[in-house]
């Protein structure tokens, strides 16, 4: 079995803003194995999606410092498509409209690129419709454009459609549950569930509430603060922030 | 200078019986000139003698195809490379379908380009007659042509224009439709080569109840000039044009322009009318221009309106596909397939439909043999 780990060293991140170039993650650590589930908890504004976008290669973020291998593989130095080919998945907090492309001329160009060979177009279709009802998604959205019109929660569930269709090796999540009314929260969790319970995927989600993990037990839950991690535990972090804040984090730090 | 500084409008634009002695030449300031880079022209605006270009022509056994002396009064030439090529050219290309016929096949003139030269074509379809003409501009050089369809009452006609010429390529024409009684036509402009292509298509209606149906699909790559002019005369009660084009451009100067004048006269009661143009940047310096223009002089309109739109393929969209693994290339075509599709699929001529999509996929890079996806559903 395929056992992949997606090692993060060093991570220092900057953006280029109108007012200049500005720091947003300052020497990151994380390392996450397949079968594990990493959790990162922060402020508003504290790195979080910068560090997701920054392991899939958003263009935007200039790493400044630091390393991300995967099985020791150099991923820095790949495309943003070379990424995702080689096993990295992001599900954006907030997925794009791509007027014009259909859903399932969509998601079946993306799974050809990352299989490496189109499937069979009758054993596509099933396997297609199969994810979608899974998710509870209604098939008519395999017609529409991708995203265009979908609500915050359609939008969600598309991603983790994705995310179940391309078996990632590493996949981050960052913020999939928040806009999601419970029971969409609940088809949600049980898609990255099944994945998870394959063993082969690492997965780190990234969340406001420990809502979401109680959905999805996280084995590691980190504490993000500006553009670093500061604490590390387990699920009673995730307990400690819902009932006290980060104060009790930030505040040891300082 | 922007869209507002344009001098105002002649919609009614019309050179009849004018020759070029009192045509002047165009400055670039005209309003019909002002988007046109002259210079790249090959010399057209300033023609004064020009050959005839070899056309071949492939036409069904019940079409009579003959060379005429150049008779064509009811052409209504809107510029001075309309007037060029009725005065310039020694003979006229006659294409006749029989009234009450129905071809199976399409009319096919091939013109592959060479030189400089200047032709006329007038196509007739009788009453109640079915056909598909089609005009396959290729190669080289720098054309004029004035190519007229007279669709007779009843008549059921679909008049597909391709520039498809090398990169060298100057090709300019009007095309002035004649749309008879409860006649259908239906003319498809697919623009994809030269260095320059001007396309001016001119509609008038000799009877109530004519339709026109305008479809245009162009793909723009750096450097070239692609330019569609179209006006739209409903002199007539009760008839309907709905006016449709879309292109995608790419790469520095890339530029297309896309006029879109529609005229409702008085007499026109009853009108339904609709255009549309939707642009697609893909890249960052290539410019379309769209400017949509309806004039209405009969309180009795059916329905009329128009929308144009230039968006563009952003980082963001690009980022969201290239992290699911699709590679540059193939992004583009997913986007651009999906923003012509609907369009490529009302191309009446299946081959022509495949041909098109095929040199767009071409011009957004090699195809990634992974990708060739089997289409049957
Ligand atoms: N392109 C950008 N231009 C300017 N500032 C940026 C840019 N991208 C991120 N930032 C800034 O970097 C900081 C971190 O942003 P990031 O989106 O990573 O935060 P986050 O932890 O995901 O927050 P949230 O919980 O609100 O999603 C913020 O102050 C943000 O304004
Ligand atoms: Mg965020």
């Amino acid at each position: 079995m395929n056992m992949s780990t997606l090692e993060i060293r060093g991570l220092h991140v900057r953006v280029n803003t109108d007012q200049g170039p500005k720091d947003i993650l300052k020497g990151v650590d994380l390392t996450v194995r397949a079968g594990e589930t990493h959790a990162i908890m922060g402020h508003n504004g504290s790195g979080k999606s910068t560090l997701a976008y920054t392991i899939a290669g958003h263009p935007k973020y200039q790493v400044v410092e630091g390393s991300i291998t995967l099985d020791g593989v150099d991923v820095l130095s790949m495309s943003v498509d070379e990424r995702a080919r080689a096993g990295i998945f992001l599900a954006m907090q907030h997925p794009v409209e791509v007027p014009g492309v259909s859903v399932s001329n969509f998601l079946r160009t993306s799974v050809t690129a990352v299989r490496g060979e189109a499937p069979k177009l009758r054993d596509w279709l099933k396997e297609m419709r199969g994810a979608m009802a899974s998710l509870q998604i209604d098939p008519a959205f395999a017609d529409r454009n991708v995203n265009e019109g979908f609500s915050g929660g359609e939008r969600k569930r598309h991603e983790i459609l994705q995310l179940e269709l391309l078996k990632p090796s590493f996949a981050v999540l960052d913020e999939t549950d928040s806009g999601l009314d419970v029971d969409a929260l609940r088809i949600v969790s049980e898609g990255v569930n099944r994945v998870r319970a394959t063993g082969k995927t690492g997965v780190l989600l990234i969340t406001h509430t420990s809502r979401l993990l109680t959905h999805i037990p996280a084995d590691f839950v980190h504490v993000f603060s500006d553009g670093r991690i500061i604490h590390e535990g387990g699920m009673e972090v995730a307990r400690t922030i819902d009932a006290q804040g980060y104060e009790p984090f930030v505040g040891a730090r300082a | 200078m922007g869209i507002m500084d344009a001098p105002p409008k002649d919609l009614t634009l019309d050179l009849s019986g004018r020759t070029l002695a009192d045509v002047p030449v165009p400055s670039g300031r005209e309003e019909e000139w002002r988007f046109t880079p002259l210079r790249r022209l090959g010399g057209l605006h300033t023609l004064e003698s020009a050959a005839s270009p070899a056309l071949t022509i492939d036409a069904p056994a019940s079409v009579t195809v003959t060379q005429a002396s150049v008779d064509a009064p009811d052409f209504r030439p809107t510029d001075r490379l309309a007037v060029a090529a009725l005065e310039l050219s020694s003979s006229m290309t006659l294409v006749r379908v029989p009234a009450d016929t129905s071809l199976a096949e399409p009319i096919v003139i091939a013109h592959r380009g060479d030189a400089v030269t200047a032709s006329v074509v007038r196509i007739e379809v009788g009453t109640h007659a079915r056909a598909t003409i089609v005009i396959d501009v290729t190669g080289s050089g720098s054309h004029t042509a004035a190519v007229q369809l007279v669709a007779a009452a009843g008549a059921d006609v679909s008049l597909l224009q391709v520039s498809d010429g090398d990169r060298d390529q100057v090709y300019a024409a009007q095309h002035a439709l004649r749309i008879g009684a409860d006649a259908v036509v239906r003319h498809i402009a697919v623009t994809l080569g030269g260095d320059v292509v001007r396309l001016v298509t001119s509609a008038q209606y000799d009877g109530e109840g004519g339709r026109l149906d305008a479809l245009g699909v162009f793909f723009t790559d750096a450097g070239q000039h692609h330019e569609h002019r179209l006006f739209v005369d409903h002199d007539a009660p009760h008839c309907t044009s709905d006016v449709q084009y879309k292109g995608a451009l790419q790469g520095e100067d890339a530029h297309a322009v896309w006029i879109g004048d529609v005229l409702i006269r008085a007499a026109a009661i009853g009108t339904r009318t609709y255009e549309m143009n939707r642009n697609l940047v893909l890249t960052e310096g290539a410019r379309a221009d769209s400017v949509p223009n309806l004039e209405i002089e009969t309180g009795d309109v059916a329905s009329a309106g128009h929308a144009s739109a230039t968006g563009r393929f952003d980082e963001e969209q690009l980022f969201y596909l290239l992290a699911r693994g699709i590679p540059l290339v193939e992004a583009k075509r997913l986007v651009v397939r999906g923003f012509i599709g609907d369009l490529v699929a009302r191309i009446p001529v299946a081959t022509l439909r495949d041909r098109c999509m095929a040199r767009v996929e071409q011009r957004l890079g090699d195809q990634d043999p992974r990708f060739a996806f089997e289409d049957a559903e």
